[in-house]
């Protein structure tokens, strides 16, 4: 089984976020990214039907801050061939990644066709558009997004597809080879691999850098304005040392009656 | 060309979910802001009757087709894009929901318009409609404009009251017929149900949830110990069901349980909307996070800027303590 797997920064929202001094987009300056949460189980999906079925699992991404490291980590995962995306503007919208992706895949020397291309079904950022969708429109491919779950034959032409409904519900699609997967979560969450590996990755592998195909497209939204989330309510915050803290819950509680 | 309001009707299983009454109520104001009317797209199959429901629409568009049962981007998603380009609304209104995402998700790649994702709020202003969209697992908010006509909306669930949706008075129902292509490639089989829960998380007045913030699988049990302290139970937001860490029953938000305890104690949760909307409604929400701008806090009613590893073990003591 071939497989292409597309991978995309975000910013990493653990850290403080600042918005940048046009008002409208985050400041990225000293914004730390890391990949998308769904890429990486996307990844993760790949390398388990490789070790299931055997073939062979390309990872591209658009250069991005950051990115190398990424992509020599998918290497030292178990991806075949890494292969970034050069002069692209580093601050594409989520529908112009998927349209550049789409227009560049086909210059990718020895890439297409493939029989499966998986990505996360969305990122953070998502606000004009999810890359997943955009891709398999553009490649003519089949698509399901919110995907749990991929069973494929090692030569079969269909994959059976779980994904997600609420409440715990899975739907179970069949879809037939080459198609185009958004996955929410990997059959298991995604591997780790030690440092050691990633050097050894960086020694004895290399990045394809391919450079961009085609035009942005124009996102026809206007940001008017951007700022950190001002919510009608806010917690009353409790201070102290967690002891002190937790003596002032455990009051609060029983005058509530709930312990 | 007209300039109607839409609101894509999602349904699950028989039923209009609230979802859509939601955004009716939305799309009402909307509509009545603009001097315009509210329409409201049934795309299904064997449902025809939910268009009854739809009274706060001046008008509902109905179709019937087998591939619409359960909605696929190939089949539901495409024939909305037809019928948008045909009649050419002023802007479509579509649930942010799992039923609906892969639909939604197609619509920018088949529409050339506007598409504006993760909408809290869509509202007119200055004779323009604007929406209020929260980023970054949300910790940004950012108002949006489309540029054009035929802007997409995805909602997320909570704009407005459901009820609020739901009017008793009789729409105005036009059969339509949107192409759907002939040999669908995405074929959907079955769903499989959850399996059954060892504890049933919506029926819990006490719930201790975890997020990514309780670190390891061995720190679990803290909530577990705590949870047992308040006669509750422990569930979990995405991460740590994704982990394993806790059984996929025990999941709350978009994808999981919709909970409304008296207590909910969020301990290492950060807060995504995904989150928020499956556990806002509790009656006391107790968060702590090492993230004093979480957006945990923005629905919690007391917060605690700590290590939950620390303030659970710390408060599962302070009530034994309280209890001798």
């Amino acid at each position: 089984m071939k497989i292409l797997v597309l991978l995309k920064m975000v910013p990493d929202v653990v850290e403080e976020l600042e918005v940048g001094p046009d008002g409208t987009s985050l400041d990225l300056e000293f914004q730390r990214l890391i990949v998308s949460e769904s890429d990486d189980h996307a990844l993760e999906q790949a390398l388990i039907l490789k070790d299931r079925h055997g073939g062979t699992v390309t990872a591209l991404a658009l250069d991005q801050p950051d990115i190398d490291d990424v992509l020599f980590t998918a290497l030292a995962k178990g991806v075949d061939r890494a292969v970034k995306v050069t002069e692209t503007d580093t601050a594409l919208t989520s529908r112009s990644t998927g349209t550049v992706i789409a227009q560049t895949l086909p210059a990718v020397p020895d890439l297409l066709p493939v029989d499966l291309i998986v990505t996360g079904c969305q990122a953070i950022d998502d606000l004009d558009g999810q890359v997943a969708p955009l891709v398999a429109n553009a490649l003519g491919l089949p698509y399901l997004g919110l995907v749990t779950g991929v069973a494929a034959e090692p030569d079969a032409d269909r994959a059976t597809i779980t994904k997600e409904y609420a409440g715990g519900v899975r739907g179970v699609f069949e879809v037939p080879l080459p198609a185009l997967l958004g996955l929410q979560v990997a059959e298991k969450p995604p591997r780790y691999v030690p440092v050691a590996k990633v050097r050894a990755a960086m020694k004895s592998a290399q990045i394809a850098a391919v450079p961009a195909a085609g035009e942005p497209v124009a996102t026809r939204i206007d940001v008017l304005d951007m700022a950190k989330p001002e919510s009608a309510s806010h917690a009353e915050m409790l201070e102290g040392s967690p002891e002190e803290m937790a003596a002032k819950l455990g009051e609060l509680l029983a005058a509530r009656g709930l312990v | 060309m007209a300039q109607n309001i839409w609101v894509v009707a999602e349904q699950w299983r028989g039923q209009a979910t609230d979802a859509t009454f939601e955004l009716l109520a939305l799309g009402r104001e909307l509509a009545d802001g603009l001097g315009t009317s509210l329409e409201t797209v049934l795309f299904g199959h064997g449902v025809g009757d939910l268009a009854g429901e739809f009274g706060a629409s001046d008008t509902v568009l109905a179709a019937d087709h087998p591939a619409f049962a359960v909605p696929t981007a190939e089949a539901f998603g495409a024939a909305l894009a037809s019928l948008v380009k045909e009649r050419q609304p002023r802007c479509v209104l579509v649930p942010l929901t799992n039923v609906l995402w892969d639909a939604l998700g197609i619509l920018p790649a088949e529409l050339d318009g506007p598409f504006i994702n993760f909408c809290q709020d869509v509202r007119v202003s200055q004779g323009r409609i604007e929406a209020d969209c929260l980023l970054y697992g949300g910790k940004m908010r950012a108002t949006v404009v489309p540029t054009g006509d035929g802007a997409v909306f995805g909602l997320a669930s909570g704009v407005r009251p459901p009820d609020q949706g739901r009017v008793d008075r009789t729409p105005t129902v036009e059969a339509v017929a949107p192409a759907v292509p002939t040999s669908l490639r995405v074929q959907f089989k079955d769903f499989h149900e959850p399996e059954a829960a060892d504890v049933d998380i919506t029926q819990q007045d006490v719930l201790v949830a975890v997020g990514r913030g309780i670190q390891t699988q061995d720190n679990v049990e803290l909530a577990e110990e705590l949870a047992t302290a308040l006669g509750g139970a422990t569930c979990a937001s995405r991460p740590v069901i994704d982990q394993g860490w806790l059984p996929l029953a025990r999941q709350v938000g978009k994808s999981g349980a919709t909970v409304k305890p008296k207590l909910y104690i969020a301990a290492g949760i950060s807060g995504a909307p995904e989150h928020t909307e499956g556990m806002k409604d509790a009656e006391l929400i107790i968060a702590i996070n090492t993230d004093p701008e979480a957006p945990i806090f923005g629905v919690a009613h007391y917060g605690i800027v700590e290590d939950a590893t620390d303030v659970l073990p710390a408060l599962t003591e302070s009530l034994a303590a309280m209890k001798e």
